[in-house]
């Protein structure tokens, strides 16, 4: 069992037993091999059943919305900016919540590594750095660095921004030479290739909405799209329909999305849905200097007006 | 949001953005005159059009 663990049952299991929550949430051990899953601890018991991996990528905080108990969470960097975007959306109060931290190195790019055999991976054991992947037909020893998702190798926010207890010492934060290259490839195309390049990345989208589900952003009780009247969008299969589903999506995301990769880990179809609330996330920074989450004392750019908010592109 | 509509491939001259007054009427023609010589010079648009049927 590795420290992080170890001490995550250790403290889920304290704060549970002490009554100081009601409910911690977690990852449990998933069915498969490279697979988690989110899990409810209630008793000490329960707690026991945590585990932390490199497959830890889902964003937890998407429990969180309207819920009413005293709640301890597991929350990586990423999480815990979404955490702060939940509170200065009145969508849980700070002392409701107890934030377990764990600095973090980053989570692995499961579609990449699977890509690496034919057949059915067997079993996952990471062994420091390394990662042991077996099948039925081969075994590899992998560098986890190698395998980083997307999001992990441009994070520049490892450690909790918010946190009651952390379980190891902070990490290293990345030093990036530029954080977004991924984002200045598509400006660097012209009109007509930008337009394909987001035609191909959405021609597997069977529009199983995923996505949106695993955002936490995406919380509001009935989303555009399931809307009957008016109906803002076309349900169907249509690509303008899949791509106006895409691009207001990540629309409502502006200024919001920490990056965390939720919605890329829960695609079934391996899309990169990123490549959209990317050139938002660049745009808060260029423009307005703001990373979404990181601090509960300024309001978010897009729920504010400042005399000297650039107007530009108002003729 | 015009960024992002630009990002993935629609042409930035063809939404535009205006702030005038009921009394401006000269601003209005203006920005009209140009937003049409603007979005015709793009020709006709095929982008996030849905066919019918
Ligand atoms: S985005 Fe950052 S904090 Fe989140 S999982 Fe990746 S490395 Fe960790
Ligand atoms: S999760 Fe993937 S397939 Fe499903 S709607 Fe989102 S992009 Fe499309
Ligand atoms: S849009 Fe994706 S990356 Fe951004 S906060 Fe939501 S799940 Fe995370």
């Amino acid at each position: 069992m590795n420290t992080y663990t170890e001490k995550i049952r250790e403290l889920a299991s304290n704060l549970l037993r002490e009554g100081k929550v009601d409910l911690v949430i977690g990852f449990k051990e998933g069915t498969v091999p490279m697979a988690t899953a989110p899990g409810i601890a209630r008793t000490p018991e329960e707690a026991e059943g945590f585990v932390w991996d490199v497959n830890c990528s889902l964003n937890l905080t998407n429990y969180l919305t309207n819920k009413k108990e005293k709640i301890g969470i597991i929350a990586k960097g990423c999480d815990s900016r979404s955490i702060v975007n939940h509170i200065i959306e009145n969508k849980i109060s700070r002392d409701q919540l107890h934030i377990i931290g764990v600095p973090c190195t980053g989570m692995v790019d499961k579609n990449k590594i699977r890509g690496l055999f034919e057949d059915e991976i067997t079993e996952f054991k990471e062994e420091g750095d390394a990662i042991l992947v077996k099948t039925a037909a081969k075994e590899l020893t992998i560098e986890k660095q190698d395998y980083l998702r997307g999001n992990c190798q441009t994070c520049m926010h490892r450690n909790p921004v918010i946190h009651d207890d952390l379980v190891a010492e902070p990490v290293v934060e990345q030093e990036l030479e530029d954080p977004f290259k991924d984002v200045k490839a598509i400006e660097a195309m012209d009109a007509d290739e930008k337009w394909n390049h987001f035609e191909n990345l959405l021609s597997g989208c069977i529009r199983c909405y995923a996505c949106r589900n695993a955002c936490p952003l995406c919380y509001c009780p009935t989303c555009f799209v399931d809307e009957s009247n008016p109906q803002w969008v076309g349900k169907g299969q249509d690509p303008t329909d899949i791509r106006t589903f895409h691009f207001l999506r990540a629309y409502h995301c502006a200024g919001r999305c920490t990056d965390c990769g939720a919605c890329e880990d829960a695609c079934p179809m391996d899309i990169k849905v990123r490549d959209f609330t990317r050139k938002l996330v660049k745009d808060s920074f260029e423009i307005y200097g703001w990373e979404a989450g990181l601090t509960l004392d300024q309001r978010p750019p897009l729920d504010t007006f400042k005399p000297e908010d650039p107007d530009e592109f108002i003729k | 949001m015009g960024n992002l509509l630009e990002h993935m491939g629609i042409e930035k001259d063809r939404l535009h953005f205006s702030w005038i007054s009921s009394a401006e009427a000269t601003k209005f023609v203006d920005v009209v005159t140009k937003v049409s010589e603007a979005v015709n010079a793009l020709g006709p648009n095929h982008k996030l059009v849905k066919n019918a049927g």
